[in-house]
């Protein structure tokens, strides 16, 4: 990245990267827009101790399909990043700093359990405590169109501070969201983990391909309890300018995705 | 064979099947329900689970829990791991399909498995596969699954199925057995005669002709020796219509009937394509079919590298895999001129999803599958790695039905100098090979194995087609790119069609290189020389690396899990040298390869067809037809095709595939700003920027060709042009490709026919001022009926072109914008209704294809003024489906209606008004002016046929007046979107 805007108020952002990864460089635009650091980290100079996640104050995992996604979404990056990174991870997100996973990032947050994490009084039962996943689009196909975003003004996490709805692309083949049961969307509801669901022009929820995959109570990203973790599967980094907006030629703007790098850059200097 | 492989069957097999919670409700097995329908076959509830297979020295509970931990997602799905029985059989009451890959096929899944599994810890995993099961609730027919597994789940082409009972794993785990045959073989031609060197090309596949097999004799009488297998195959793949396009440099001896010309044509790519590129001579042409894609100027730092391949053929057969590795090809090229590719393209010409089954030739898949495998291959490629794909055609033709066209595009970036030339390559360079490893993938000549399907010894066979594994060549790229950066080689080139021999035969030209087979890392033992050397495997790319910079190059390919290995150098002998251990296997002057091949004579026919315009019955309401032009197969939206392409991807695709209020509209063109031009720039500034963006249009019509291929040539370029001007490229930086898809050329009609289309590529080409700067040709695609007769598609010529819009900011779409605006129709509708879609919906070819007209360079120029300007809100090319067509499309698009008059359209001569709303005649535009810029709009296109028509309208109905104010179409612009299956 070219240090544009970088000042000594720049949080330190990683970009994490593994084989597979292709939405890196989207993402790493929109968090230096933002007003971060951000720096594309392969999972190799980790592993290799060439950094430290440590040494960011934020960190993004981006879109792709890591590992070609070949043993169902993000699982095989969840599993190595748990396996091989699972300390600094956890450290990491125990110390409240900003987790932002989009599509790919999603799924490996999911699948890694960091999200939607423990919720209070709800049995993580006999499947090691994962609640929710992202699986296979209820079409049985990828699917990449433009859908809206409703932020959950009820979620207090930082990352949709003053959020307003967000018009951007969904690229993804699996990523409908579906809960274990009844009580664990509930819960999820109930303590106001959704952070977006998918909605019409006018707000409204609705069926495909309003709702693009099929997924439960329409959510389309959550944060875990603390708020410091969020993942989404649209890619609010792919509308940060008016132009990529697909009705500005009919003079339409706005309903970007920068404001929420901005929020997640705002956090991450504030910590 | 010689090199027999077993599989040595590990201690511990076991079967893992992983099946989905939702169970018959699942999309895949509610999908495979719908498809069943369309064979016809009315089948009950399905369950769809993957399978997995492990063998090694480990125990059921370690399988288990490696399952667990790698496997399985534990709210979508269940989990069940076994030892392997072979012997279990269905429940009763239910039917069974299993399906696994062939041995030797590309299973990324059971590589991506053996990787975790070793990862994780269990290093005594020695072999992994997977498959799928289909387990059906019901006891189906044995015949019944047998046509669900042959036409709708399996291809026997790479996957083998087992029904009703357990399938077994396609282990590849072989040992390598002596054998008596020698590893390279000479094969004694210098006493044959003439007819026997022709019976030895045949019996060993080379291709090669009569004149070619006497060149070669003569040079190894010269050398008093024979040549090894080595030799042969190098010469035959080099020398081979993919590699040199003989037809294209072919002296041809043309004559047209009846009593046409005469002539001698020196050679068709020099006379009309590459020398139409020289007369126009732009200065921003940067490389011009020299290298692995044309390279063209885009703004002060930054080159554009374009390139289109056809991968016809594999498609054919494989859809899914021959339009994966379609892409995967097409990508290397890019690579293969040091670009990062920002965008891909896809053409694609299909049979009619509609025919019914008994006429699709035996031996052929059905349109529907081919149409289904190969869109899902394009999208797996391309979404895996990351490039927007964003524009093309669909075209169908009941002549495609045996031999679809797959054209796979790829448009990149490069900083401005860094492109290194395929020749550069300097003696005592390395010959460094990167990415996916080698094994028998694509080898001509290989033996098909036709194993039994539940055995588990097998032979690894080569096999015609291929699966890609898009993140391997993901990851060559990534390293590519650093490479290029840090100036670490002077040379690279993809492996494609011939291999390493392609390859290395090509950079090594004018140096000569000294290769090492035994370098090459290989995915299973046994291979002999000639097939190491010869082998198709994918993702695989060749550089020259100076020795003193391969140190820095290893530390990019580790960090990035890329193999790199040594193959040889290029050491300054001009001759090709290539080792097997100690034993030297091929010695060949590098002269005599690359220039020892005669040149081909052939004689060409081209015969006007005795063809006339239908007498079709006049109808006075033309609403039926607009609407069933809409819905003709081609013109209707792709929306549930684009749908399926990421187009977004790296944030750059400022008009998109799908335009308008909903998205619903098509595009005429994609507009792409390169993300090397966001990278460095403040957002804010980008706003007050002009920036410029690349454009990426097509042109193509196969149906204009069967009429007069020289006309569908001229067709072709102009719409290609028209879309790229439509979208607000620069008529003056529009840079075009041909791809020619042919039948057999030593056939002279086919060959007459392909003369005329060149002819017309040449004259096209002046007129509008684009050159060409890269072209492929895929000749051959015939295919020989029941009835023992050969049938040739349609000659089919593709123009794509890249183009530069000087202004982001001035880029124009067809949606309608805002009721009250005027709407324009610019150039000349003549009676051309010939190859038209309109003439197509009563089953007519007709005889009036559209013809040239004058000055086409100067009504683009005047257009793009006017777009530059800001005064045009919409813009859209006329062409398939005419007027009607178009403002029906525009009217779809903007969620608009419009209001127009057939009085005031520019013509010469009198049109009835189905002649006025569907002939195809080129160089039309329909503009949409805001009044207060009608006057300045119609000065910058003074001179030219130009006529403000109608109006944009509030009200959403398309309504159409003739001349004497009798309105022919009125329809809502819901029924038409509805038509044109717009709406979701």
């Amino acid at each position: 990245m070219t240090q544009l805007r970088q000042s000594a108020l720049s949080p330190p952002i990683a970009i994490l990267h593994a084989p597979g990864t292709n939405r890196d460089m989207d993402a790493a635009i929109a968090c230096e827009w933002a007003g971060g650091a951000p720096e594309i980290v392969h999972i190799n100079q980790l592993l290799a101790g060439e950094r430290r996640l440590s040494d960011y104050a934020m960190l993004v995992i981006p879109g792709g399909f890591s590992y070609g996604d070949d043993l169902g979404a993000g699982k095989l990056w969840a599993v190595r990043l748990l396996h091989d990174l699972g300390d600094q991870l956890h450290a990491f997100a125990n110390a409240g700093k900003p987790i932002l996973g989009i599509c790919n990032g999603f799924q490996v947050l999911v699948k890694t359990g960091l999200l939607p994490g423990a919720i209070p009084n709800l049995d993580a039962g006999e499947d090691g405590g994962r609640l929710v996943t992202l699986t296979r689009n209820e079409s049985a196909h990828f699917e990449c169109r433009w859908v809206h975003l409703e932020p959950n003004r009820a979620n207090p996490s930082p990352w949709l501070h003053d959020l307003e709805r967000i018009f951007c692309p969904v690229a993804h083949g699996e990523g409908r969201f579906m809960a274990r049961d009844a009580d664990a969307l509930e819960a999820i509801l109930a303590h106001q983990l959704v952070a977006f669901t998918y909605v019409d022009e006018a707000g409204r929820p609705g069926p495909y391909p309003i709702n693009p995959n099929g997924s439960d109570a329409h959510i389309a990203g959550v944060t875990n309890l603390a708020g410091n973790i969020l993942g989404l599967m649209p890619h609010p980094e792919n509308h940060i300018l008016p132009y990529q907006h697909p009705n500005h030629h009919r003079g339409q703007s706005g309903q970007m995705g920068l404001k929420l790098f901005e929020n997640g850059v705002a956090y991450a200097r504030a910590l | 064979m010689d090199a027999i492989f077993e599989a040595a069957m590990p201690q511990n097999i076991y079967r893992i099947e992983i099946t989905p919670r939702l169970g018959s409700e699942d999309g895949r097995a509610k999908a495979i329900r719908r498809s069943a329908q369309s064979l016809p076959l009315t089948i009950g509830s399905i369950i769809v689970s993957n399978l997995y297979f492990i063998g090694g020295e480990l125990s059921l509970e370690q399988a288990q829990a490696l399952a667990q931990t790698a496997l399985l997602d534990p709210v979508a799905d269940t989990l069940d791991c076994r030892p392997l029985d072979l012997a279990a059989g269905p429940r009763a009451g239910e039917s069974t399909i299993e399906i696994t890959y062939l041995p030797g096929v590309t299973d990324s899944v059971a590589e991506s498995l053996l990787s975790v599994a070793r990862s994780l810890g269990y290093k005594n995993v020695r072999v992994a596969a997977s498959g799928w099961r289909y387990r059906f609730l019901e006891a189906l027919d044995e015949e019944i699954l047998a046509r669900l597994a042959r036409d709708l789940l399996a291809n026997d082409t790479v996957q083998r199925f087992a029904i009703n009972r357990p399938i077994a794993p396609p282990f590849v785990e072989s040992r390598e057995f002596e054998s008596d045959r020698p590893l390279v073989e000479t094969i004694p031609l210098r006493d044959l005669t003439p007819d026997h060197l022709l019976a030895l090309s045949r019996e060993r596949r080379l291709s090669l002709d009569r004149d070619e097999m006497l060149a070669i004799q003569a040079y190894y009488r010269q050398q008093n020796r024979d040549p090894t297998d080595v030799e042969l195959e190098t010469l035959a793949q080099t020398w081979s219509e993919h590699c040199v396009h003989k037809t294209f440099k072919a002296i041809i001896h043309y004559r047209e009937e009846p009593d046409g010309e005469d002539a001698v044509i020196d050679g068709l790519l020099d006379t009309y394509i590459r020398a139409a590129t020289e007369a126009i001579a732009k200065p921003w042409v940067h490389s011009a079919f020299v290298d692995n894609a044309g390279v063209i100027a885009f703004d002060e730092t930054l080159d554009l590298a374009f390139k289109v391949e056809t991968h016809n053929h594999p498609s054919a057969l494989e859809p899914f895999g021959g339009a994966n590795t379609g892409v995967g090809g097409v990508i290397r090229d890019i690579l293969g001129v040091s670009a990062r590719p920002i965008a891909n393209t896809d053409v694609l010409c299909f049979g009619p999803e509609n025919l019914p089954a008994e006429q699709v030739p035996a031996g052929s898949l059905h349109p529907r599958r081919v149409v289904e495998g190969v869109i899902h291959g394009i999208e797996d490629y391309g979404n895996k790695m990351g490039i927007p794909t964003v524009n093309g055609a669909v075209h169908y033709h009941r002549d495609f039905t045996a031999n679809p066209l797959v054209y796979c595009g790829c448009l990149g970036a490069l900083p401005r100098g860094s492109h290194r030339p395929l020749t550069n390559a300097q003696a005592g360079d390395l010959i460094v090979a990167i990415g996916g490893r080698t094994g028998r993938d694509g080898l001509r000549g290989a033996t098909f194995s036709s194993m039994e399907m539940d055995h588990a010894t097998a032979e690894i066979a080569g096999t015609a087609v291929q699966i890609g594994n898009p993140i391997v060549e993901k990851q060559v790229m990534e390293v590519v790119l650093r490479a290029r950066d840090a100036g670490l080689y002077h040379a690279i080139t993809d492996c494609g069609a011939g291999g390493f021999s392609s390859a290395v035969g090509e950079m090594g030209e004018h140096v000569g290189a000294r290769v090492q087979l035994k370098g090459a890392p290989l995915k299973y033992p046994g291979l002999r020389p000639w097939e190491i050397w010869l082998s198709e495997a994918q993702e695989r790319m060749v550089l020259a690396i100076p020795s003193q910079n391969w140190d820095a190059f290893q530390a990019i390919c580790r960090a990035h899990d890329v193999e790199a290995s040594i193959l040889g150098e290029f050491d300054g002998s001009k001759r090709l040298r290539v080792y097997y251990g100690e034993t030297l296997v091929a010695d060949l002057e590098m002269a005599f390869l690359h220039d020892g091949v005669p040149r081909r004579r052939l004689r060409a026919v081209w015969t006007r067809p005795g063809l006339s315009e239908p007498n079709l019955p006049p109808s006075s309401d033309l609403t039926p037809l607009l609407l069933q032009a809409l819905a003709h197969a081609n013109v209707r939206s792709r929306a549930a095709i684009l749908h399926r392409y990421d187009h977004e991807v790296q944030g750059g695709t400022v008009v998109k595939p799908l335009v308008g209020a909903g998205q619903r509209g098509p595009g005429d063109a994609a507009v792409i700003l390169p993300q090397a031009t966001l990278v460095g720039r403040e957002p804010d500034a980008l706003q007050h920027e002009s920036l410029p963006a690349a454009t990426l249009s097509v042109g193509i019509n196969p149906r204009y060709g069967l009429i007069d291929p020289y006309f569908m040539a001229w067709a072709c370029v102009d719409e290609a042009v028209r879309n790229a001007v439509a979208v607000g490229a620069d008529p003056d930086r529009i840079a075009i490709l041909d791809n020619f898809c042919w039948g057999n050329p030593n056939l002279p009609d086919r060959l007459g026919s392909l003369v005329r289309a060149a002819r017309g590529c040449y004259d096209a080409a002046l007129a509008h001022q684009t050159p060409f700067i890269s072209g492929k040709d895929s000749l051959n695609n015939e295919y020989t009926g029941a009835d023992g007769r050969k049938h040739a598609i349609p000659g089919s010529l593709l123009i794509s072109a890249v183009g530069v819009a000087p202004d982001m900011r001035r880029t124009t779409t067809t949606d309608l914008k805002e009721a009250g605006h005027a709407l324009y129709l610019l150039g000349e509708t003549r009676p051309e209704l010939g190859g038209s879609v309109y003439y197509d919906l009563f089953g007519e070819l007709g005889a009036s294809v559209p013809r040239p007209y004058d000055a086409p360079l100067d009504r683009m120029r005047g257009l793009h003024r006017a777009i530059v300007a800001g005064w045009a809100a919409a813009v859209h090319d006329l062409s398939e489906g005419g007027l009607a067509v178009a403002l029906a499309e525009m009217c779809i698009g903007g969620d608009l209606g419009a209001e127009i008059s057939l009085a005031a359209i520019p013509t010469s001569e009198p049109l009835t008004p189905a002649q006025a709303l569907f002939s195809e005649s080129l160089g039309r535009f329909l503009i949409e002016v805001p009044a207060k810029h009608a006057i300045a709009f119609e000065k910058a296109l003074a001179g030219q046929p130009l006529a403000s028509i109608g109006r944009v309208t509030a009200e959403k109905r398309l309504i159409v007046r003739t001349a004497e104010g009798r309105p022919c179409i009125d329809a809502s612009v819901k029924a038409l979107a509805f038509a044109f299956g717009a709406l979701e």
